[in-house]
Formats: structure tokens, sequence, C-alpha cells
């Protein structure tokens, strides 16, 4: 069961990862959305929410073919850096950031819209700058509902699959994360590491959504 | 129509009457009816479970068995034996499964998937270690892996797919399966092996003589890997078939001297 153990800790870091990406890439693209009008808007809404209802597999699909040793971004990569992405925990941090992504960029979007401008222009008003009024009043108004997101992409992180195999392989103890370990448990019949794996799988699972749930918006705060 | 007959109670009047007129009602008749009717009995369906490596040669077979029987259609699911194997152990409606090694179906016949005397083998294949087609470095041996111009090499995984099986089986042979396991990357069946080196990912890659066959302008092969079994891909009848006549009847098709062509077609040798 040792083997479970690494994998455990090889989807909290993969997924710990690609929350952090989302955490920054989401929350700044959130605002940005929020915030300012332009042609094509909803498109580009579209487009950032594309990963969550494409199969992994079809992204899989195109992270090979962009950061693949053949790919553009992965011949740039190796050709001056020296870095093979495929096959690495690196790449499976790609892999599960992506897929996660809009369940962080839709819920800061949502929240930001939520944050009542006159607020912000009411700091605006006693001189604060921009940054601040953002650093201290919208995020802050709306830090609840990206938390929010930021968990249930943890959890689907934890869970990605599909693109993952395709882009960072099996590879025990580097690559074999969680979902990866299970499928592999069921193939060759061994029903005990199976079960096991997915029982920790549930308790993690069911761990992260509780505290999704606890930090959603809009729950009705207990009066003591 | 009959919906329309209002003499006639039908069981969807069970349902909250919709809005009014009734169109949710009737598209819902509509979509269980059109259900109902799909699973037409006009053909013998017969499930076949074959290995990745032989799902090119199994499907053209396959199409001419259909051509020479009309009112017979084969369904063709294909995977790593030992993933077929799993989902047949699971109650899988499958007729026939078609295994790229024979230890996979003689697992089948102690589980008593197939009959005793049904495993009958089909075709043999050589296991080859492959190298990318524009690689510098091409290993001459199976302690040439540990070089360090080799850091990813591919390999089915062992619990599944017979072609890793056979691979981990000659690395350990030669003492080098704790060396190079850090190095691999394992696959879910031998043509995501194959993929893998074609796209220039891995290094090297143990697949089967005929899947580089595919590929020669990407992949070439570097040496034959002596295997303790021989490899020989089986086929059998599984025990819960429905259509045990029809689905013999195909595996007779594949064990046929036309059979047999289309496998020294795609590269299989005599079993």
């Amino acid at each position: 069961m040792d083997a479970a153990w690494v994998a455990l800790g090889l989807s909290l870091k993969v997924a710990g990862w690609a929350t952090l990406i989302n955490l920054l890439a989401g929350v700044a693209l959130g605002q940005a959305m929020a915030r300012w009008r332009f042609p094509g808007r909803e498109l580009v809404d579209a487009l950032l929410t594309l990963p969550m209802v494409m199969p992994p597999t079809v992204l899989g699909y195109y992270l090979l073919v962009l950061i693949g040793s053949q790919g553009p971004i992965g011949a740039w990569l190796l050709e001056h850096v020296g870095v093979r992405l495929i096959f690495t925990w690196q790449a499976a941090v790609i892999a599960a950031a992506v897929v996660s992504f809009p369940l962080v960029f839709k819920a800061a979007r949502a929240a930001f819209e939520q944050v009542d401008p006159a607020l912000e222009q009411a700091a605006r008003t006693l001189g604060v700058g921009e940054v601040a009024v953002f650093f201290r009043v919208s995020l802050p108004l709306a830090w609840r509902g990206i938390l929010a997101g930021l968990l249930l992409a943890f959890a689907r992180a934890l869970g990605e699959f599909g693109a993952t195999l395709m882009v960072a392989g099996s590879i025990a103890g580097q690559t074999r994360t969680l979902s990866l370990a299970v499928y592999e448990a069921v193939q060759a019949g061994q029903d005990d590491t199976a079960a096991f794996l997915v029982a920790v799988t549930s308790v993690v699972g069911l761990a992260v959504l509780l505290g999704a749930g606890w930090l959603a918006p809009g729950r009705v705060p207990a009066r003591g | 129509m009959s919906c329309r007959n209002p003499r006639r109670p039908t069981p969807w009047r069970l349902l909250p009457r919709p809005s009014p007129g009734g169109w949710l009602g009737r598209l819902l008749a509509a979509v269980v009816l059109a259900l109902a009717a799909m699973p037409g009995a006009r053909a013998v369906e017969i499930t076949v479970s074959v290995a990745a490596s032989l799902a090119g040669a199994v499907r053209e077979v396959a199409a001419a068995h259909q051509a020479a029987n009309p009112g017979v259609k084969l369904l063709l699911n294909t995977g790593a034996s030992g993933a077929l194997l799993q989902q047949i152990a699971r109650g899988a409606p499958v007729d026939v499964l078609i295994s790229a090694d024979l230890e996979t179906l003689e697992q089948a016949r102690a589980r008593g998937l197939v009959p005793p005397q049904g495993v009958r083998l089909l075709a043999g294949n050589t296991l080859v270690l492959a190298v990318p087609a524009a690689a510098g470095f091409t290993p001459r041996s199976l302690a040439d892996l540990l070089q360090p111009a080799v850091t990813r090499v591919a390999i089915g995984l062992p619990g599944s797919v017979p072609a890793g099986r056979h691979a981990r089986a000659a690395l350990e042979a030669a003492g080098l399966w704790a060396a190079i396991e850090p190095r691999v990357v394992g696959a879910v069946n031998v043509r995501q092996a194959l993929d893998h080196l074609a796209r220039g990912e891995v290094d090297a890659a143990f697949i089967y003589a005929t899947d580089a066959a595919l590929m020669p302008d990407r992949v070439r092969v570097a040496f034959t890997v002596a295997t303790a079994q021989p490899v020989r891909s089986a086929v059998a009848l599984v025990s819960g078939s429905r259509q045990p006549e029809a689905a013999e009847r195909f595996i007779a098709h594949l064990l046929s001297p036309a059979g047999q062509a289309v496998l020294a077609r795609h590269g299989f040798t005599r079993p």
C-alpha cells in the first residue's frame, strides 16, 4: 500500500500546484472580464470556459501537440532550455491546471461582478490607487466566492485522468497519480489495491467538497 | 399515431399533464417509443474483444466474415488483453476473446470464463525494441537502455499488457528491471507505446514487430528481444456467449487459410 501513499502525495502535489496557477490566472482573468467591456468579450469568456466542457482527451491532444517535443512550445523548450515536459509531473500540473481553470475563472468573474461598484468608487474618491482598490476593496469582497471556486478546482485537478494519462504517462512514483493508479489496478484485476485507492480518493474528494460548501457564498450565517 | 387515439389510455397519461397542447408529453412519448424500437433483433450481433496489437488484422477478417455472412454483425472491442479479461470477468457480454498472449487466455480458462478445450493458438509475433526513426543513438542490447541517451522507455503496463509482461520478464532475466524501472513510461496498451515512440516522446519502446511495421517512416527496430516464452496470440469462445454457433464460425474463419493469410499480410507468423 506504500505505492498508494506515494500516489496520493503526488496527486496532492499536482493539484496544489495547479490550484496555485489557477489562483493567479483565474483571479486576474476573472477580474479583467468582470471589469472591461470590449467587443468579443463573451467569445473570450466562452473560450476560457471551453476546457470544462471538452473531453479531457481533446485537451490532452492539444497539449501533446503544443508541449510535445515536436510541438512549437515543446521544441523551443527542448532546444533553448533543454527541458522535456512530456512525461514529467510538471506536465501533469499543466494538464490539471488547464482542465480545472474554468472553475476558478467562472467563480472569480461572478464574485467580482457582485462587488458593488459604488464601494470601489468610494475608495477612489478617497484617493486610493487602482491597485490598492483591488487588493483592499474588490478582492476582500470577492474572496469567498473565489475560494469556493478554488476548492472545486482543486478537487477537479485531484481527479484529472484523461489529459494526464496522455501528457504525463504513468511513471511509478513520478507521474502515477491516484486516478492513474486506480485505473491501472482495475485493468490488472488488483481489486484490493483498487478498493483501497478508491476509498482514499473518495475521502479526500469528500473533504474538499465539504470545505467548498462551507466557504460557498450565500450560506446563511449562523448567529450565536 | 396511436398517441392521438383518445379512447385508448396510454401509459404516459400517468405522468403529470404538461403544458396546454401536450407537446411535451408527445415529445416524451416519441422518445420512449424510439428507444423501445431501437434494439432490433434483425442481425446476429457478436461482440469480439480483441487485443490492441491484433485489432487491425482482425478488423479485416471481420469485414470479410460479415460480407460472406449476411445477417451477422461483428462488434469489435479493443484494448489491452488483461483489461479485456477483466471486463469479461465482470460480466461484459462478450462472445469471443482474442488475446495477444496465451497466458491471458490460460487465466480466463482457470477462472472458468472460457471452456476448458476452447483455447486455440491464432498467430505468432516477435517482441522488439524500437527507437524513433530519427534517433541518434541505437541500443544494441537491453543493457544499452542504461546509457544516458535513453531517458524514457515506453512499456505496456505489465499488469494488463502482454507486451509489457514479456518486456519486464526479459529485463528481469537480464537483471536490469530495477535499474530501468524509473525510466519506464507505462502504456495502457501496446499501441500507446507505439504512439509515444512515433511522437518522439520516448527514446525507446518495447512493442511487437507488427506494430513497428505500421509506421516504418517514424519508428525503426533496434533489435529483437529474446523472450522466455514465445509470443503467441490465441482465441477462445467465451463461456457466457449467447450465440456460440455464430461465434464459433467467426473463430473458424480466423483460423482458416483465408484468415491466416490476412494475419500473415499484417506481419504475424504461424503460431
